[in-house]
């Protein structure tokens, strides 16, 4: 047998690429599918939590005696409940799942109640008694980092500086990236361009809430079932807050109704398992669209200024930025990679980016699709695109002319291999949409953006079934038609029909460690090991067939989905099908499977070109966005449906982002609108249909060349909305979201002055 | 909590009368079920209306058209003769919520519920619709204006409801219309409106005008020197121009998260001007 281990660029394919119906579909579209709240048990009770309705304040007491005493509370737990653990990567997140001496934003839970009904609990929520002592807030970015602001964390020194700060300060960590001398490089520039820029903190706005059900006997044994990207993550660290061997909690992650990073991190999780723990019965735990807003992890609000200098023929001779994110009340927000992207586009001399991460009285901020990378990508692609204009020069030629490729010393430090940004420009430059006419009112914005993609831990089971067909186990919740290029993948390398294989989501149990679907790295990572194990899987059919023909094993090979004699000399034997092989797998050896464990690398880095037009209402201020094209390298679209949906869904949440998705907090540093009515995600009718176009410049770290496409999407969308609004309102809008009265108000100020 | 749906009026109305605590009148449960949801009602005695047919029937009548008080603002759209005659209250109602919601929502519900940003009101307000007003013992027609006195507030006694809403007979050249603005597309609370009824002569000269708008104070605003500045005119640009710099004028709007001060108050007028040019041009075109 031989199997290939280098790339096959040149491959042609079978089923990869082909669009079948997803496995996880009829059930989705019927109802049948179950999410987090979907799970019921026998005697189970009903979790609710008690949240601060205070921004910052010393908790001084929490007298649970009334509560306690209600019939029907069967458990009650606290800060008292939670030790803080050694570990300190998980310090943080005790504090946030339950407030200890102090609340730190609006929403930060205080208490939580299991009791046989909902309105039971939310009886017994009403009869806890918390004293606060009211503490001044700060919620702004730029206003936490002055001096005299108020603090967040005792002893809290900002990390990453020349010299060591002798003050506490909201100020985590300062990051700096770059090469080369900045000063110098604006000293060969003809045309240099300084802007600040701000966005606003936004919600993923995943349809399904955080829910689980959580069950622990009183032999310590433990069961989760819950809505998540990564039940390992939940796992261990549900694990290591309750105490608990990580190997007596099993968790099975349920269907997920969107996460886009926000569900890479526990809330209510170690909530439901302590109750249950102190209640001997099972607990579920639904969080109401209030508390999701209020209570989980949103993105980050930023401050931002970027300078970038050019010479009169469109060479970038220098690009600076600063970039200060708020991550809400404990350390991490993503200004790290906020300041690694901002310039990764670009082939640059000199480049310098300086991140500051931020402790503010807000919800501590998650993940939410490439995180930091589309605040950086606005910020720089509007000055960018400010640049080609005042140097009289096309976005796009401009732009392909600074352009980073193969061998490109990016900003951030890595060499690029081989990359695909040059050709999404070129490709946009010939699309039809970048020809097209634009009337009154309307204008075209352009941006380009870029991710690293992750890889990471992947362990993934391939049983071969008595009838020959495949259970496929991963370890990575299927959070975008994953299930289905898994099945594809398997398929291919097998050689048997797509609707042979089924794949399923396996709980922590039954595989090895997996990390949370994240990263963008699921299709390139899972993939990568299913593909692996198929062919381990192969080694050992050949093998069977080696064994009933009696060659040795490596004059058997692999075509097809039938084991075949490898050459003339290795004898004439009747091809064996898996379906052959499996019948007589109990007389061979016993059951066949493959199995590939890894801790992945390679997963190769992503660009995309969006191009919009939108029109604006010169009188109210309202955006419309017309039409919409994404442009992206996804090296190797295994299932084509589902590369196109998180090209449009990356486009569609850029366009909430952009126009009028904002966390609004009022002068108590309570938010103002938390629900789907005053924070405005996208509705259908508010879309165009976003065209896509998907370019296949393979990743030489992947069999098939996959890369990761899930988040380079949602980069460029909104310095591409606010080029484009720019464009048609006549003034450069650097302030997100371009709400109408925003644009309104930078409309007027222009025409006055 | 008890839910009862009665047959008739006077059932309905003898139920509101001898509830014990609060009730709460169910048309078609669009703002009541969110209210309940949410924690900020909860009614002992929920009285549902739609199994009354009088409250489920779109009459017309010698004085004009009588819609019943639980028909959804669906029902109205694709009611040929109102959508006809009365467009400015049909596209009013058709804006509420989303399809689905207007598969439930009713001009009554909107109305009762108060809120300062209700879609139907101006538009209702602006063509002179009246509410029926019934309690267990008299009967009272009232123009819609009057029955809500503040956001939330309504002047309806615990033991009345509305049975219907009459839509009065339309002079002849008469136009109205009601534009709101949101920032979406739809789904959305209006953060400023404006309805617009006018009456032309035989020789294009506005002899009758109604401007309404909404959302830009706690109750809806009849900018009196906006009519004004249409009658006896064209309804030419500069009239227009006047009839929006009155409405900009009128209003009486509070900064929150739907939108500035500044905003609403420039907006409105936009929206004035935008609706006087579609009620024109359906006066224009209706005989």
């Amino acid at each position: 047998m031989s199997l290939q281990t280098e790339t096959e660029t040149k491959r042609s394919f079978n089923q990869i690429g082909t669009r079948p119906v997803r496995p996880d579909g009829i059930d989705k579209v019927t109802g049948r599918a179950r999410f987090g709240a979907d799970m019921e048990m026998p005697g189970m009770l009903h979790g609710l939590v008690l949240r601060s309705p205070h921004p910052h304040a010393k908790v001084k007491s929490i007298d649970i005696s009334r509560a306690a005493k209600l019939a029907g509370v069967k458990a009650i737990v606290t800060r008292d409940d939670f030790k803080m653990p050694k570990d300190k990567d998980l310090v943080d997140i005790c504090a946030n799942i339950m407030a200890r001496d102090k609340v730190l934003y609006d929403g930060h839970a205080v208490a939580a109640v299991a009791a046989t009904t909902k309105a039971i609990a939310r009886e017994a929520l009403k009869r806890i008694k918390v004293e606060y002592e009211i503490l001044p807030h700060v919620t702004d970015v730029d206003e936490a980092m002055k001096p005299g602001a108020p603090i967040l964390h005792k002893g809290m020194r900002t990390g990453g500086m020349d010299t060591k700060p002798r003050k506490d300060s909201n100020v985590v960590k300062r990051y700096k990236f770059g090469h080369g001398d900045v000063e110098k490089g604006f000293k060969q520039a003809d045309i240099v361009i300084e802007r600040s820029f701000k966005t606003a903190a936004t919600h993923q706005g995943y349809i399904e809430p955080h829910a689980c059900l959580a069950s622990i006997g009183p032999d310590g044994q433990g069961d989760l079932w819950v809505c998540t990207q990564g039940h390992y993550m939940v796992r261990n660290v549900c694990a290591g807050l309750l105490g608990l061997d990580v190997s007596q909690l099993r968790v099975t992650a349920s269907e997920i109704g969107g996460g886009f990073g926000g569900k890479t991190t526990v809330f209510i999780e170690p909530l439901a398992l302590a109750l249950s723990r102190k209640a001997n019965r099972p607990v579920k735990m639904v969080m109401s669209r209030d508390e999701v807003f209020r209570a989980t992890g949103p993105t980050s609000s930023t401050s931002m200024d970027v300078k970038i200098g050019a010479t009169k023929d469109g060479r970038i001779t220098a690009a600076h930025a600063e970039l200060r994110f708020q991550g809400g009340a404990f350390a991490g927000s993503p200004v790290s990679m906020g300041a690694m992207t901002a310039f990764a586009c670009y082939d640059l001399k000199n480049v310098q980016s300086i991140g500051y991460d931020v402790v503010t009285n807000r919800p501590k901020q998650a993940a939410y699709r490439a995180p930091g990378a589309p605040m950086a990508a606005f910020a720089v692609e509007s000055v960018i695109d400010e640049l080609a204009s005042k140097l009289g020069m096309d976005g796009l030629e401009f732009r392909i002319l600074n352009a980073a490729g193969e061998g490109t010393k990016s900003s951030y430090g890595p060499t690029f291999g081989p990359i695909g940004l040059k050709t999404t420009l070129e490709k946009a430059k010939s699309h039809a949409h970048n020809k097209a006419k634009l009337g009154k009112n309307q204008g075209r914005g352009i941006a380009c953006g870029f991710w690293f993609n992750f890889a990471g831990n992947t362990c993934v089971s391939l049983n071969l079934q008595l009838d020959g067909t495949i259970a496929l186990s991963v370890g990575t919740p299927d959070i975008g038609g994953s299930r289905a290029s898994m099945s594809l993948m398997a398929a291919e390398e097998l050689g048997v029909p797509y609707d042979k294989v089924r794949t399923i989501v396996a709980d922590t149990a039954s595989l090895g460690y997996n990390d949370v679907t994240d990263g963008s790295r699921t299709t390139f990572a899972a993939g990568l090991a299913t593909i692996e194990a198929a062919r381990d899987a192969i080694g050992k059919m050949c093998g069977r067939a080696a064994k009933v023909w009696g060659i040795p094993a490596d004059a058997v090979k692999w075509e097809n989905g039938y084991a075949k004699p490898a050459g003339p000399n290795a004898g004439a034997f009747k091809p064996m099908s898996m379906a052959e092989i499996a019948a007589i797998a109990h007389k061979t050896g016993g059951p066949i499977a493959g199995h590939y464990e890894i801790n992945a690398d390679g997963a190769g880095v992503s660009f995309a070109t969006h191009i919009v037009d939108s029109e604006v209402d010169p009188e109210t201020g309202r955006v419309t966005i017309l039409r919409y094209t994404v442009l992206q390298d996804a090296g190797k679209a295994i299932h084509p449906d589902y590369v196109e949906g998180q090209y449009q869904g990356g486009a569609v949440q850029g366009i909430g982002w952009a126009i009028n998705e904002e966390y609004i907090y009022g002068e108590d540093g309570r938010l103002q609108n938390a629900g789907f009515l005053d924070y405005r995600i996208p509705v259908a009718s508010d879309l165009p249909m976003i065209d896509t176009v998907i370019l296949e410049i393979p990743n030489p770290g992947h069999p098939y060349g996959v890369r990761g496409v899930g988040e380079t999407s949602i980069v460029p969308p909104l310095a591409a909305i606010a080029n484009s609004v720019s464009n048609a309102a006549g003034v450069r809008l650097t302030e997100l979201p371009m709400s109408p009265p925003k644009v309104l108000k930078a409309i007027g100020e222009h025409n006055r002055a | 909590m008890r839910f009862e749906s009665p047959q008739t009026t006077k059932d309905a109305v003898a139920l509101l009368a001898g509830a014990k605590g609060k009730g709460r009148v169910l048309a078609g449960g669009t703002d009541l079920l969110v209210q309940m949801k949410s924690g900020m009602a909860a009614p002992d005695v929920i009285v549902d209306i739609k199994r009354i047919p009088a409250m489920k029937s779109i009459k017309a009548e010698k004085d004009g058209m009588r819609v019943g008080a639980a028909v959804a603002s669906a029902e109205m759209a694709e009611h040929a003769a109102l959508a006809k005659g009365w467009p400015g209250v049909v596209e009013a109602a058709d804006l509420i919520g989303s399809t689905q919601i207007q598969g439930r929502a009713t001009l009554a519900g909107n109305l009762c519920n108060g809120s300062p940003a209700a879609d139907s009101v101006p538009a209702m307000a602006a063509i002179g619709a009246k509410a029926r007003v019934v309690g267990p013992k008299k009967r009272r027609d009232v123009l819609v204006e009057k029955i809500v006195t503040g956001p939330g507030k309504i002047s309806l006694a615990k033991d009345e409801l509305i049975e219907s809403i009459l839509l009065p007979k339309r002079p002849p050249r008469s136009g109205d219309a009601y534009l709101r603005f949101i920032p979406r597309t739809e789904m959305d609370i209006a953060v400023a409106g404006a309805a617009v009824s006018l009456t032309l002569d035989t020789k294009g000269v506005c002899t009758d005008a109604r401007v309404i708008i909404g959302a830009v104070g706690p109750r809806i605003i009849d900018v009196k020197d906006g009519a004004k500045a249409l009658i006896g005119t064209k309804v030419d640009k500069a009239a227009l121009k006047a009839m929006e710099a009155a409405c900009s004028a009128a209003a009486t709007p509070i900064d929150d998260k739907r939108g500035t001060k500044e905003f609403r108050k420039h907006v409105v007028g936009v929206l004035a001007r935008r609706a006087g040019q579609i009620a024109l041009k359906r006066a224009k075109g209706s005989k």
